[in-house]
Parts: C-alpha cells; structure tokens; sequence
C-alpha cells in the first residue's frame, strides 16, 4: 500500500462508474414525506430518534424520582417502575442511539463525506426510515394495551420476562419483540446501503485511506450492527415462539404460583448468549461513530491533523472485530465455565489496546494544536473525559473476580452510563453544533450552547460519579425499593435525593438546547458554506444546504486526506480535499 | 522426471496467490470502489447474505444447543421423516425428492442467468418460471411434510416422540427456510414478467422504485436463489440426517 514509486496527489484516473440516474422528486410529499434523498431521511431519522429519546428521558426521570423519593410519588408503583427502566434503557440503545448515529449521521455524512450524490439504493434507504419509524410506533403503541409496556428489563431475560408476574407480560412483551424484529429489518435495509456507498461508490480520488474517520467509524459500526443484529433477531423470534406458540426453546420446567406451566427443558441461558451476541457488538455500534466524529471534531477545532490516522482506522477496526467475541463478560453471573470466564476476561481486556491506542491520539492531536474552544471541540474534550473515565471502570468489570460483586451493583449503571450513555451523548450534541451550519445554513447560538455543554457535562458527571460510590457501597440497580437493608447506610439515601435533583435540572436544561436548534433555523447567523474552515468533502458542496444530487453538475474529485490543516507552503491554513495539489505538498 | 513440473506448479499457485493477494490490496487501497467487477446491486446482495447467514448459523446453533441441552430423547429422523409408500416405510424419502428438487432449480436458475446475458430473453423467461416452478413445488412438499407431521400430532409446543424442542425447532427453521423460498419464488415471477417483456431493454421504469432495471438483476437473483439452496443442504444435514 505504501508504494514509494506511486507519486502522491497527481489526478486520479477517470471515473469507473458512470454517474448516476437520480430520482427526482416531482410532489410536496415525495421531496420531504416519502423522500428519497439520504439528507431528508436522515433529517427524518434523527428527528424520531430524538423524540422518543426524550421519552426516554423522561421515563429516567421516573426511575430517578422513585430511587430518591420511595413509595412518595403516588403513581409510581413497581410496575411504572420496572416498565420504565424497560422502556427507558431499549429506547435510548437502540431506538435513540443507534438510530441516529447509523440512520442520522450515517445518511446526512456517508454521501456527502465520500463524494455520492445519495446513498447507492435510495428506494431501500426510503424503506428503512419508515419500517423503522413503524417500530417505533410498535413500541410506543404498548403504553396503550392493558397491562402496558414489558417491565422485563431491557434484556429481557426469560423465563421471567414472558411470566405472568411482570408487568406488560400480556401484550407489553409481545410488541416489544415485534418492535426489535421490525427494527432490525429496517435497518438491514440501510445498513446495507451505508456499506456498499462506501465500499462502491466513492468519487474519484476517495480512497479508503482517505476517508474521514467519521466515515470509517459508521462504517465499521454498519457492518458490525449486520453481523450483530441476527443474533437478537433469533433471540426475539424464538421468545416471541416461547410466548405466543408455548415453545420451549428458553423455557425450563417451571412452578408458577404453585401452577405448573407447560414448559418443559429449554435453556435460558441460550437466550442470554444470542441477546449478548448482539448485545456487546451493540456497544461498539454506539462508540465507534462517536469515535470516529470525535477524531473529526477535535482535528477541524484545533486545526492540525489526526494524530496516525492510519494507526486510528486499524484500530476501529480491531475493535469491531475483538469487541464480536467478547459478549461472555455480560454473563460471569450467569454461571460459565472457568475456562470461558479466562478468555472472556482475557478478550475483553485486549480491548484496551486499540482503545486507549486511539484516546493517545486523541490528546496527541490537542498537544500543541491551535485549539478553539467551540462549542463542538468542548462536546468532544468533554466526551474524552467521560469516556477514559467509563473505560476504566470498564477494565475494572472485564474481570471476573471484580465483576461478581460489583454486577448487580450501581457501579455497572454507573460504568455504562459514563461509557456508552453520556459519553456518545455528548457527541451527539458536538456532531449537531459542528454540522448544523452545514444542514440548515445558519450557525447555532455559541453563547447558549456553550452554557448547555456546561450544565449537560458538569451535570451528567455530577450524577453519574457518585453511583460508582453507591455501587461499592453495594446499594443495587434494579431494586424498585431498598427496604431494610443493613449494608446500605442511610447517607446513601440522601446521595440518592441529590443525584435525583440534579438528573432532573440537567434534563430541564436540555431545553436550552431544543431552543438554540429551533430559534437559530430562522434567526441563526448565516453560516456560508464552511464556517469551520474545514478540509473534508462535506463542507466543499456548491450549495448549502447542499441540494439534491449534492454536487452539482460533476462529482468533486480528491486529491489528499480530509486532514490537511497547517500545511506548509497552502494559501490557507486548511487545504480542502478537493483542492488541486499545492507544490512541495506531502499530505497523504 | 516427476519431480520438476510439481515444483513449478508449487511456484506458480505461489506467485498466482502472492499476485492476487496484491491484487486484493491494491483494489481495496484505490478509489471509488473496493470490489472492481461487483456492481451496487451485486455488492449489495453478497453483503447481505453474509448477514443472512449469521441468521440461519443463529437458529442452527440454537436448534443444536436445545438439541443437545434436552434431558428428553430427542425424536428419531429417519423414522419421523418416513413415507409409506407400497406398503413400506422408506426414510427421508419425502426430503430427498425436495433436495433434489431445490438443487435442479440451482441449475435451471443459472442457465437462466446465462441466457439473460445473451440477451436471449424469451429462454431465460421460461428457465426463470421453470425455477420458480421447482421454489413452489419444493414450498408444497414441505407443506404437506407438516401437515403429515400434524396428523401425527407434532405440535411447536410438544410431540408424542419425544423432547418437545424438535417440534419447535423443526416448524421454526424450515418455516423461516420456506418463507425464504417464497419470497424467492414472488421476486422469481417478477422478474420473469420483467425479462417476457423486455422491459431491460426499452428500459422501463418500475412500478414502486420508478429506476430502470438491468440484465444484472437476473444474476442478482441468481446469487439469492444459490444462498437459499445452500442454507437448505446445511438444515437437510443438521436436521435431518443427524
């Protein structure tokens, strides 16, 4: 790959692949409805992610107020309890999070980021917004059946979860496996698109080493959410067969309230190694494009280029692949094999090393840079904070002997929160701030967001810290009510009442964030085509926001990585990657 | 004497796997596309098989798990899948004939991808309906297994020859393998029409996608109809012959 004789940034060869025949949308509906154009249905995506993200949040609200406040809030009983810790932790991993990273940021960014005019097969990424969208209102349908939504927890263990004593095991359970099957074949349908746009049809000059990492990382996650998600869709499907048909795939023999039920010799611990299958990959799909995003964010705002770029693409992609044979840690008490729990723990530990390879190139990257404290480079310094912080608990759970105290614990809420909750949160809000002037026109308020970042940092850490205390204290998660419990002292009590206040602050304050995106879209200072100066394709469209087709008349045609800040010898501090080469040039 | 062409053979698969190695890395490491002779479509549907194959490995290896997992006997194949026919019972008769039946539907399918490139779009048309023929036959043998089965009283619940998993298991992966075929079969006839009319020629828009279509998309289905025989030879040895 590295082949001296090859000179660098001379033109590319021609086009492989004649332009495309694009759909031109002829109605109202078929240009903003039923769109095919990847920018609307990421727009799409993102805005029904966003939403039932805010019922989540709102549902954490509900957990939070009944773990300060016991028994004192006359509606919450155990099943609104357990309902919304269900509701609360599906939505925001999957309905939330990965939606909007892979539906959101992979259609706006993919095309665009790569030089396409639209995703490869518009119809089917048309089709995957609204399967999805039709699974959401699956899921969100529960709350109006008898019985309400599945309180099973969000992984959704049988037997319990299909047991007639949890809430929403009427019709609760049923729709929320039909909602995930729905799901996961919506997002077949636009998981396929993103990998074959960026395996099939990047512009000239585009190679893979030329991609934004923003791009490898939703790519990455792409493929791995289509190598990861058949293992929940068989999961949901036999236990839907277990609740519907009286299958016993993961049903033992069992005794219900002195009643025998009909089930006989299945395994449930099958269901947990299918569900973590997914499970973990699930993890990597939420982190790698926040990964990736970050690295974009933090070399656009300190103006200098990714620290080994190249060393950051290998090590996504050793992640992808270590993090598909790690889903055992999930399961030490569960009950496993010696053996199994050694290479688990074993797995789980070596991926540290691409990981913390890439958060050394992250501050290596700010080391000397010309940083701008932005709003979008606060989100992402924001973001490293939390998620070394989330990884190390991480190191501290991979292993066996430390997990099996700690498991049922607040300090695994407090791990995943920090890790793969707030940590892709914040990126989310950097990723809107950075590319919202490229979206709408116009630039988002600094001033309030820079106050929304504050509260939302300083706030999430202010709730989220002290749960690791509480953890080791050995206070646990899940718990509708403490009871008398002897190991927990009462000063946990009021730590609890503390975090509760401040979850609810910080939730109010995102307000302020709503009011930024809806009041800047009109009165928002006009942005131009690239207020962020920065080199990578997506901000070198002619138009912004860019129109249809993206490009214009003719593809743009690359001639270095989207990394080319300070270069020596350029007219700008910035060289955008279609920009003809500059002489005594070397960037990649 | 038999001693030197071996080893120049050994060098040639040698530098043949060395060049093509580079091959591979200099394709991945140009522009524009990763797989130079695969088009969108073509990419597109190798890719997603790759992913329906973690489908069918999940449920096979959970079909093995509870098989294995079970304290009850689990029911014996070659005397379940029996027919009676003359007065005799022959075993895995009745799967054979549907084996053989998806495997010839292979082979009609392929010529029918060959004499979609050759443009001879009136023989591909009939080789297409042919396949899609044996998809609907294949569909309707295994319909009439369960409801043989069903007869016998083998329910997803439970059955009177033993572990209540193999009814579960068997309705659950050959069902979820028919629906496969089926879809197979709608998107067969669609194509066929397509192909019968020359749509691919005068480039005719389609009805929901409003895009031209092309030749291609009879390989494309061909790639789909291959995967779905293959997945079956993996359920006949793993269920049936087990």
């Amino acid at each position: 790959m590295t082949d001296a004789s090859v000179p660098q940034n001379v033109a590319p060869p021609p086009a492989e692949v004649p332009d495309v025949d694009l759909y031109h949308a002829h109605s109202w509906i078929t240009k903003y409805v039923f769109s095919q154009d990847a920018k609307v249905i990421a727009i799409q995506y993102a805005g029904t992610a966003i939403a039932v993200g805010i019922l989540a949040l709102v549902l954490s609200w509900v957990i939070r107020l009944q773990l300060a406040f016991p028994g004192a809030i006359p509606f919450i009983d155990a099943n609104v309890y357990y309902q919304s810790v269900t509701m609360h932790g599906m939505i925001m991993v999957v309905y939330m999070l990965t939606a909007i990273f892979l539906g959101g940021f992979g259609n706006y960014l993919i095309p665009l980021m790569v030089g396409a005019r639209d995703m490869v097969f518009p119809y089917v990424n048309m089709l995957s917004y609204w399967v999805y969208l039709i699974a959401t209102l699956v899921l969100v349908s529960s709350y109006f059946f008898p019985g309400g939504p599945t309180g099973a927890g969000w992984t959704l263990y049988p037997p319990q979860s299909i047991l007639t004593g949890t809430p929403g095991h009427e019709y609760g359970i049923i729709l929320m496996l039909v909602s995930l099957i729905l799901f996961i074949v919506g997002f077949t349908m636009g998981g396929l698109n993103y990998v074959v746009t960026v395996l099939q049809a990047r512009t000239r000059g585009m190679t893979l080493m030329r991609m934004p990492l923003t791009v490898w990382g939703i790519f990455s996650a792409a493929v791995m959410a289509l190598l990861a998600f058949p293992g929940l869709f068989v999961a949901c499907l036999m236990l839907l067969l277990d609740r519907t048909l009286g299958t016993s795939f993961f049903m033992p023999s069992l005794v219900e309230l002195g009643e025998r039920k009909d089930y006989v010799g299945g395994s449930p611990i099958l269901f947990q190694h299918l569900f973590w299958f997914f499970g973990h990959p699930e993890v990597y799909i939420v982190a790698l494009p926040a990964f990736g995003i970050v690295s974009d964010l933090i070399s656009v705002h300190a103006r200098k280029n990714i620290f080994g770029y190249r060393m950051m693409v290998w090590a996504i992609i050793a992640i992808g692949v270590l993090s598909m044979v790690v889903w055992g840690h999930h399961m030490y008490i569960s009950g496993m094999d010696p053996w199994f729990g050694f290479f688990f723990a074993v797995t789980t530990l070596a991926i540290a090393v691409p990981t913390a390879l890439k958060v050394y190139n992250w501050v290596l990257t700010l080391w000397h840079a010309d940083i701008h404290f932005t709003t979008p480079m606060l989100f992402a310094l924001g973001f490293l904070v939390t998620f070394v912080n989330g990884g190390i608990t991480g190191l501290y759970l991979g292993n066996v002997i430390v997990d099996v105290p700690l498991s049922a614990t607040l300090f695994v809420v407090a791990h995943f929160h920090m890790v793969m909750g707030i940590a892709p949160v914040l990126v989310i809000f950097g990723a809107i701030y950075h590319w919202y002037p490229k979206i709408t026109g116009r630039m988002m308020d600094e001033r309030l967001g820079k106050i929304h970042f504050w509260i939302t940092f300083l706030g999430a850490y202010a709730i989220f810290f002290p749960m690791h205390y509480l953890g080791v204290l050995g206070m646990p998660r899940r718990f509708y009510e403490m009871g008398e419990t002897a190991f927990v002292p009462a000063s946990a009590a009021t730590l609890n009442i503390v975090i509760t206040v401040i979850a609810l602050a910080v939730g109010f304050a995102q307000s302020i964030f709503f009011y930024n995106l809806f009041k800047s879209l009109k009165y928002g200072a006009p942005a131009g085509g690239n207020p962020w100066r920065a080199a990578s394709l997506e901000w070198q469209t002619p138009e912004t926001p860019p129109g249809h087709g993206n490009w214009g008349k003719h593809l743009p045609v690359v001639y270095r990585w989207p990394y080319a800040y300070s270069v020596p010898g350029a007219p700008e501090d910035y060289l955008p990657q279609n920009a003809p080469p500059v002489r005594g040039e070397h960037s990649p | 004497m038999t001693a030197e062409p071996v080893t120049t053979e050994h060098v040639t698969t040698e530098t043949t796997l060395r060049s093509s190695l580079l091959g591979m890395v200099s394709d991945w490491s140009s522009d524009q596309r990763s797989f130079k002779s695969a088009s969108w479509g073509k990419a597109m549907m190798w890719i997603f098989l790759v992913s329906d194959t973690f489908v069918f490995s999940c449920f096979l290896i959970s079909y093995m798990t509870v098989r294995m997992s079970t304290t009850v006997e689990w029911p014996h194949p070659s005397e379940i899948f029996a027919l009676e026919i003359g007065g005799k019972k022959i075993p895995l008769i009745l799967i054979a004939i549907m084996t053989f039946d998806l495997i010839t539907s292979s082979g009609t399918m392929a010529m029918a991808v060959n004499f979609a490139y050759a443009r001879e779009r009136r023989k591909a048309a009939i080789l297409m309906l042919v396949t899609a023929f044996f998809g609907a036959a294949f569909v309707g043998m295994q319909a009439f297994e369960w409801t043989k089965l069903i007869h016998e009283g083998v329910r997803p619940w439970g059955n009177p020859f033993g572990a209540a998993q193999f009814g579960s298991s068997f309705f659950m992966i050959t069902g979820f393998h028919g629906f496969h075929v089926s879809i197979g079969v709608i998107f067969l006839l669609i194509v066929a029409r397509a192909v019968w009319r020359g749509d691919y020629d005068v480039g005719r828009r389609g009805f929901f996608t409003s895009r031209k279509g092309r030749y291609e998309i009879v390989e494309i289905m061909g790639l789909y109809w291959h995967f779905v025989d293959l997945v079956w030879v993996f359920i006949f040895a793993f269920f049936y012959l087990w």
